[in-house]
């Protein structure tokens, strides 16, 4: 198979293909390794020489048949290089690896690479990384979202098959919508987090972002289960089964009036109505709901993760591991140095932001007032899913935008998640296709379900997919230069 | 001094860390060690690795619902980790799993102490100070050993109603004897598997308010905790004599200098920051939970006394000592079962377990675990049945109570049968007929002095008498026939 055929398939086609004897694993690796190596989008912040000899199981005899595969550099890998796009990680390399990983290697997927992200997964544009910012393969003057901007941007300069990404308050979703790819945010708890260098814990979520959505369907398969290592995993109900839904005939979509007005752009809102309009086509029934409180998703957000990723990031302190200042005089000489040179001004921001929160006479007033946020947000979308089956917003409210445009004002960047942090807050599952252009830029389309209805959202997302036929292939095209 | 001189009560309560002798880590799969070889125990959980995640040992959690209904506690139906922030190499993840507002247990008592909450966390990492000070400060360089990072903890804290030292040191003793029962912990001060804060304040007497508290750190024995609230006690009571304030602060109790040091003021504490731990779901206990703690539940020292008083029918300090020291317990009990003629009074046996075989084995230290494998009856040569025989053959007066010690002491060293001992050596107590008068006689002719001391109203004058009839019997004479006959042949 010549390369170009190759770097048009899907993932799901090329383990197809694999199975037919028309493309060899070792093929499709050694073409994806050399593509990567000609990133010019700063995708990756290391890149496997060459796909594991150890492996017992001949690759193509497994669910995933040795597809490579892309991860965001906060998951662990054993003895590569997880550094969470920080400084103070620099060349750190883990005894062992994160579950999801391991998962999916075990059902054949072989590691590509590790992509680039926002410091510790905190930001919305992939600025934040100390190993540099990633460009959009649609535009590389523009950002591919974040913060597992080097994932999507992977994925849609078509570097990577598919990429593993995590999603806190809409890193998964935003830098799919932005680079015109599928990202999918499951059920909290339905992946394991063991493994994932942790930003906010109770909102952390690892999900599959991918070319078309049967990918995220089939990767998703191999992530999901109960882990014993992770407290807070749960068993998912049901296999994820590959959609083939044509229509959505019965299916009721809510469109929340506080997501989809206001602050949204015009090019944007344009292509989501359009959406709309093509799932009624397909049977959908539109409903307007209300999540009254999602309006206040965000501020409850930037307490919350704060406050988890100020205690998630105390560990790195120079005593174990990553860097440590040198020459201190002093125990607290030599903490204070250390995290002054490894953190980046956002990661310093929002630890100095969660600290105080969680400070002694401030709790209740800031942390406290913002889980109850959280709790009415989760009832606000209980309610909803009482009257309709899912709820429909943009994911994005703008398309990609120019790099430094937005980082000396951090909350016009915090603004990029309004549409996909209630989702996070409530633990509900939710994905991001690419619905159309605006102004030459994918525009994202998100889907929410109640909680392990990740198989519906995949259907109907499937459905759309069929209408909508976007065409993500100039991304590949201009991405990287084009194939080696 | 003034002549209007208040007097200051102490008012102490105890904060204890109990090391759950679980056979893993709290919150990973580690084993528990203690001497190993530095960093042998260690996983990417216990030692903080990015990426890794806490899971709650079950077994620990069974442990101190144990624990809460040895204290008479209220048992949470569910209880809530937190994080304690702060930053110390000891502590890798930069905070401590631990309970806060929603603890395992509440309330209940032990003794006439009350416990105000009994919670479980994570023990820290031991470091160690290479150079002079054997502080953090001004050392060449710090080590960590994280084996016992992780090692799960009950903290039980008590309601200040502890007045003195000494209460603090018998209480605590029976809090250990309490937990060793119930097997949760080896309890041992040494090993650091128990150890003990104290905070104390002091106020007039008569007032109910509570003064200026500090916090007495770390004392590593009961001894030690005993005479450091007395210390602390005396300062503060020194302090406000003489019309100063108590600074609440963390004070350090040197046992060599008897010197108290500050470590740390209010001023210095830290904000801990606490918050729901994210990474574990709220502790539920289930029915099945409830119903297995109270199956595994042994017979508690404070039951067992109360047995032993009224049912056994021991004198009430009998009762204590036994029912205290579980290995005597059990020692006792073992030997009041065994079949033996003559069977031995049970306050009798109780008086030679407690007494001269606790004597003769090194005894209870109060500060080890039960003295040590020395001082425990059942690991030594005397068999439980051995001493029951021993014990009936004195009380019905077979023997004398001074050869029933001379078999004790052949017991000990080379264990065997107390009857074959008695007659090998020839000990079967003399009657009171013409053999033994004619020794006495003969005593007190070689003792003309004490004898007339004797007659002259001196009763304690018949020592060297009584020894030498010993002496010539070589002990097999009755003490008390002994003196009988002294009496008697002189006349009194």
């Amino acid at each position: 198979m010549n390369n170009t055929d190759i770097f048009d398939l899907s993932s799901a086609q090329a383990v197809a293909a694999i199975d037919a004897g028309t493309l060899s694993s070792g093929e499709l690796f050694d073409a994806y390794r050399a593509r990567a190596s000609n990133d010019e989008l700063n995708c990756f912040t290391w890149l496997a020489e060459q796909a594991p000899k150890d492996a017992t199981t001949p690759p193509s005899q497994s669910p995933l048949n040795g597809v490579p595969l892309a991860v965001k550099d906060l998951f662990c890998t054993e003895g590569v290089p997880s550094q969470s796009g920080s400084r103070i990680l620099e060349g750190y390399r883990p005894p062992y690896t994160a579950t999801a990983v391991a998962r999916l290697e075990e059902a054949g997927a072989t590691l590509l690479g590790k992509t680039n992200q926002d410091e510790f997964a905190m930001g919305s544009s992939t600025e934040n990384s100390a190993y540099g910012p990633v460009r959009n393969p649609w535009d590389p003057e523009r950002v591919p979202g974040g913060s597992s901007g080097g994932s999507a941007a992977a994925v849609a300069a078509g570097l990577a098959p598919w990429a593993l990404g995590t999603d806190t308050g809409g890193s998964i979703r935003q830098p799919a919508a932005l680079c015109g790819i599928v990202g999918l945010k499951p059920t909290y708890g339905a992946v394991s987090r063991y493994g994932m260098i942790a930003f906010a814990s109770s909102l952390d979520q690892a999900g599959p972002l991918t070319r078309d959505v049967t990918d995220a369907a089939l990767m998703l398969r191999h992530m999901v289960g109960r882990d014993p290592r992770d407290a807070t995993s749960l068993q998912f109900p049901e296999e994820v089964s590959l959609p083939s839904a044509e229509r959505l005939d019965g299916v009721r979509l809510g469109v929340p009036q506080e997501l989809t007005g206001e602050g949204i752009e015009g090019g944007v809102l344009e292509a989501f109505q359009a959406t709309l309009a093509r799932a009624e086509e397909l049977g959908a029934q539109v409903h307007s709901v209300q999540l009254p409180h999602a309006p206040h998703a965000l501020s409850a957000y930037y307490i919350l993760a704060p406050a988890e990723c100020s205690s998630n990031l105390a560990r790195f302190d120079g005593v174990r591991y990553g860097a440590r200042a040198q020459d201190a005089h002093d125990l607290l000489d030599m903490y204070t140095r250390t995290r002054h040179d490894g953190f980046g001004a956002e990661v310093k921001r929002r630890i100095m932001l969660g600290t105080y929160a969680l400070s002694s006479g401030y709790y209740d007033a800031y942390y406290g007032r913002a889980q109850r946020v959280r709790t009415k947000i989760a009832e606000d979308f209980k309610a909803a899913f009482a009257e309709v089956d899912l709820i429909v917003t943009p994911t994005a409210p703008t398309v990609a935008f120019r790099l430094g445009e937005k980082t000396a004002d951090p909350w016009s960047m915090y603004l990029n998640d309004y549409c996909t942090v209630p989702m996070s807050l409530a633990g509900i599952p939710a994905i991001s296709i690419p619905c159309g252009l605006s102004e030459g830029l994918p525009v994202g389309f998100q889907i929410a379900g109640p909680v392990f209805s990740e198989n519906r959202l995949l259907d109907a997302a499937y459905a759309l997919e069929q209408v909508l036929g976007f065409d993500g292939s100039p991304a590949r095209v201009s991405g990287a230069g084009g194939p080696a | 001094m003034s002549a209007a001189a208040v007097e200051y009560e102490p008012v102490i309560g105890l904060e204890i860390h109990v090391q759950l002798a679980t056979r893993t880590k709290m919150f990973c799969g580690c084993e528990l060690s203690f001497g190993d070889p530095p960093n042998t125990h260690t996983c990417p959980v216990c030692l903080g690795l990015p990426g890794s995640l806490p899971v709650a040992n079950a077994r620990a959690v069974h442990f101190g619902l144990m624990i809460g209904m040895a204290l008479g506690c209220e048992l949470a139906p569910r209880s809530i980790f937190h994080r304690k922030n702060y930053f110390y190499p000891d502590l890798p993840k930069g905070y401590q799993i631990s309970q806060y507002d929603e603890p395992l247990c509440s309330g209940g008592h032990l003794g006439d102490v009350r416990i105000h909450r009994v919670h479980l966390e994570e023990d820290a990492a031991k470091l160690v100070h290479v150079g002079a000070s054997g502080r953090i400060h001004g050392s060449d360089a710090s080590i960590v050993d994280f084996n016992r990072g992780g090692t799960p903890l009950a903290e039980i804290v008590t309601e200040p109603d502890l007045r003195s030292g000494e209460q603090a040191r018998e209480w605590l003793t029976l809090l250990r004897t309490t937990l060793r029962q119930l097997g949760v912990s080896d309890v041992n001060m040494e090993e650091g598997s128990l150890r003990c804060d104290a905070n104390i304040s002091v106020r007039p007497v008569g007032t109910q308010a509570l003064g200026v508290k500090t916090e007495l750190k770390n004392m590593n024995s009961f001894r030690f905790i005993e005479r450091g609230i007395r210390a602390e006690v005396s300062r503060q009571q020194k302090l406000l004599g003489e019309g100063g304030q108590v600074v609440q602060e963390t004070l350090h109790f040197d046992p060599a200098s008897e010197r108290i040091t500050s470590l740390r003021s209010k001023e210095e504490a830290h904000d801990y920051r606490y918050f729901p731990e994210p990474d574990l779901l709220p502790v539920a206990i289930e029915q099945a939970m409830l119903e297995e703690a109270r199956a595994a539940m042994p017979e508690l020292p404070a039951a067992r006394a109360q047995r032993l008083e009224q049912e056994v029918g021991l004198s009430s300090d009998s009762a204590h000592q036994l029912a205290f020291r579980a290995d005597l317990g059990d020692y006792f009990e073992a030997a009041l079962s065994a079949k033996v003629d003559p069977a031995p009074p049970a306050q009798a046996l109780a008086n030679w377990v407690a007494g001269d075989l606790v004597g003769r084995l090194g005894g209870d230290d109060g500060e080890g675990a039960g003295g040590g494998a020395g001082g425990d009856p059942n690991h030594s040569r005397v068999q439980a049945s051995a001493l029951a025989a021993l014990v009936g053959l004195v009380s019905a007066k077979r023997i004398s109570v001074g050869a029933g010690r001379q078999v004790l002491d052949r017991l000990v060293a080379e264990g065997g049968d107390p009857l074959a001992i008695v007659q090998s050596e020839g000990l079967e107590a003399m009657d009171g007929g013409e053999d033994l008068s004619a020794i006495v006689a003969a005593a007190l002719t070689a003792n003309a002095d004490a004898a007339e001391r004797v007659r002259g109203g001196n009763a304690k004058a018949i020592g060297p008498i009584i020894g030498h009839v010993m002496r010539e019997t070589k002990g097999r004479a009755d003490g008390g026939e002994v003196t009988r006959l002294v009496n008697e042949q002189l006349g009194l």
